[in-house]
């Protein structure tokens, strides 16, 4: 009677540890599908930028100076010459200081369609904001996941990549 | 004639671009013409007469690096009012492709359009890139310059069409007169040298080779150097015993180079390569110094076969140090190269490279009206 009792007793330690295990290699794999998609969204959201600043940039409207920096800015984040960070942020700097010009919202206020432009590219960038915002939020709480000794000690965490970090200038207004 | 210039960069930051367009204005004026130039500058900085200032440029990633440059609704209309004012015969942008007050005199003008390409630009980047405003305003230029064969031939590749080549001019008269530094040049001699310390190509470690070699035969001989760069591992190149002999200034300012030139007895340009014109070359002999350098086809040019300063064979540290010896022990010898140089460097001097530009002008005006505002 004692002897089944341990059997049961040890029988019911095993699944709960298993049980417990695989909850954790599965919150563990929910984590990185979720960083997975965080990611895809801020590329999404960095490609819609870049493509927003392009049509501003060749819709005629603007001064050709700002038209060309801008363009260059773009073409800098999909020809892969420099680091994409430091790409997506040089566009970052070249819409701010286009923006900041003096008198660049009132020059394009007679132009049709110049403030629904501004307004797209405006709106693209304040997602690229959000989209990495949530994507550091989600990579560092997996990679907090990843640092437990247990996921650490049973390899939980498998062969998926430990997320980096996205940094980048990303204020679009002047701080 | 009235000349319109268009600069692209900061007039309150050094540049190359900027000392050439002060370069060429300030001969230009004394040719008797008029000169009006538009750069970003601040307002409450002193500029030049000659200069209109456009208001503060703002520092943005262009190509791959971060430039002073003025653009946007107000610049333009600064353009606008300036080529309105100044009713030039010809109007004279540097870089257009650079998005600033260049572009943007092009984009409004109408009229006779001449353009100075500086920099070799890396691929077609900024075609990628181009805007058809940017391709709407290069097809009015109608004379293109290009300041070297690596300008041309980005210009020729990306734009099609040809330039002519005008390179940069010798302020020499910057040059022909200066105070020695302090204790500068000394009983023992001096040698100098200017130009990046890290750069193989300039030659430096020939320089420091040979005077490893001069340094026991002449006990009190210096060795002057200056440029940008890593001068420790310089040093270290030379033999402990000899080392306090070297005296390192790291990057000078146009001053101080000035002073230099004029603090050594020989003026050494050990270059093994790639030296298109050899500016430092050339404002050494502005300078009145007695010139060793390598016989790089440039310097033999320069340096008229020899005659305006002695040439060893390149890459030869034992025969730099030979003619260097020589030098230094035949003081008539230096004075003549000295006046030699003098004379032969007159010939790159900016009133003489002002006049190339000038007859530029004087083609493109033919049979045209003054430049004015079209958009």
């Amino acid at each position: 009677m004692t002897l089944l009792f341990h059997i049961a007793a040890i029988v019911l330690v095993v699944v709960v540890i298993g049980v417990y295990l695989s909850w954790r290699a599965g919150r563990l794999d929910r984590l990185h599908a979720r960083v997975d998609a965080a990611r895809t969204a801020l590329d999404l959201a960095l490609v819609r930028r870049s493509s927003s600043a392009y049509e501003l940039a060749s819709s005629g409207l603007l001064d050709p100076a700002t038209s060309l920096l801008l363009a260059d800015a773009v073409s800098g984040t999909k020809n892969g010459d420099r680091p994409r960070d430091l790409a997506e942020s040089d566009l970052t700097k070249a819409l701010r200081a286009s923006f900041s010009q003096p008198e660049f919202r009132p020059s394009l206020k007679a132009e049709a369609g110049a403030q629904e432009l501004v307004a797209e590219v405006e709106a693209a960038a304040h997602q690229v904001f959000l989209a990495r915002k949530f994507y550091n939020d989600v990579a560092a709480r997996t990679n907090d996941a990843r640092r437990r000794p247990l996921v650490r000690l049973l390899r939980l965490a498998g062969n998926a990549p430990q997320p980096a970090f996205f940094e980048m200038d990303d204020a679009l207004a002047e701080e | 004639m009235r000349i319109g210039i268009a600069c692209p960069y900061s007039w309150d930051v050094p540049g190359g671009v900027q000392s050439h367009i002060r370069d060429l204005a300030e001969a230009l004026l004394e040719l008797g013409h008029e000169v009006s130039v538009i750069a970003p500058a601040d307002e409450d900085r002193p500029v030049p007469g000659y200069v209109v200032p456009a208001g503060k440029a703002m520092p943005v990633p262009y190509n791959g690096s971060v430039a002073r440059l003025a653009f946007g609704p107000l610049s333009l209309n600064r353009v606008r009012r300036w080529l309105k004012d100044g009713s030039f015969d010809v109007l004279h942008v540097h870089e257009p492709a650079v998005p600033s007050l260049s572009l943007l005199a092009c984009w409004v003008a109408a009229g006779p359009i001449v353009a100075t390409m500086h920099t070799a630009m890396p691929r077609s980047r900024v075609m990628l890139a181009a805007s058809a405003a940017l391709r709407t305003a290069i097809e009015k230029i109608d004379g293109r310059i290009a300041v070297s064969e690596a300008a041309r031939t980005t210009l020729v590749e990306h734009l099609g069409g040809d330039a002519v080549l005008i390179p940069n001019g010798v302020a020499t008269r910057r040059f022909r007169d200066g105070d020695p530094l302090p204790g500068w040049p000394g009983e023992g001699g001096a040698i100098g040298f200017l130009g990046r310390m890290d750069e193989p190509r300039k030659g430096l470690s020939v320089l420091l080779e040979a005077f490893e070699i001069l340094a026991p035969q002449r006990p009190g001989l210096r060795l002057l150097i200056a440029g940008p760069g890593d001068a420790d591992d310089a040093r270290e190149r030379v033999s402990q015993s000899y080392r306090d002999r070297v005296h390192r200034l790291g990057e000078v300012t146009e001053e101080e180079k000035n002073r230099v030139l004029h603090s050594v007895d020989v003026f050494c340009s050990p270059n093994t390569g790639g030296e298109s014109f050899g500016i430092v070359t050339a404002e050494a002999m502005s300078a009145g110094a007695a010139i060793v350098a390598s016989d790089l086809e440039a310097f033999r040019m320069v340096l008229r076969g020899g005659t305006a300063g002695d040439l060893f064979a390149n890459g030869d540290a034992a025969d730099l140090a030979r003619v260097t010896l020589a030098l230094l022990d035949d003081p008539a010898r230096r004075a003549e190269l000295s006046v030699a140089a003098l004379d032969a460097v007159r010939e790159y001097d900016w009133s003489v490279v002002a006049r190339d530009v000038v007859s530029v002008y004087e083609t493109v005006v033919l049979g045209r009206t003054e430049v004015e505002v079209a958009q």
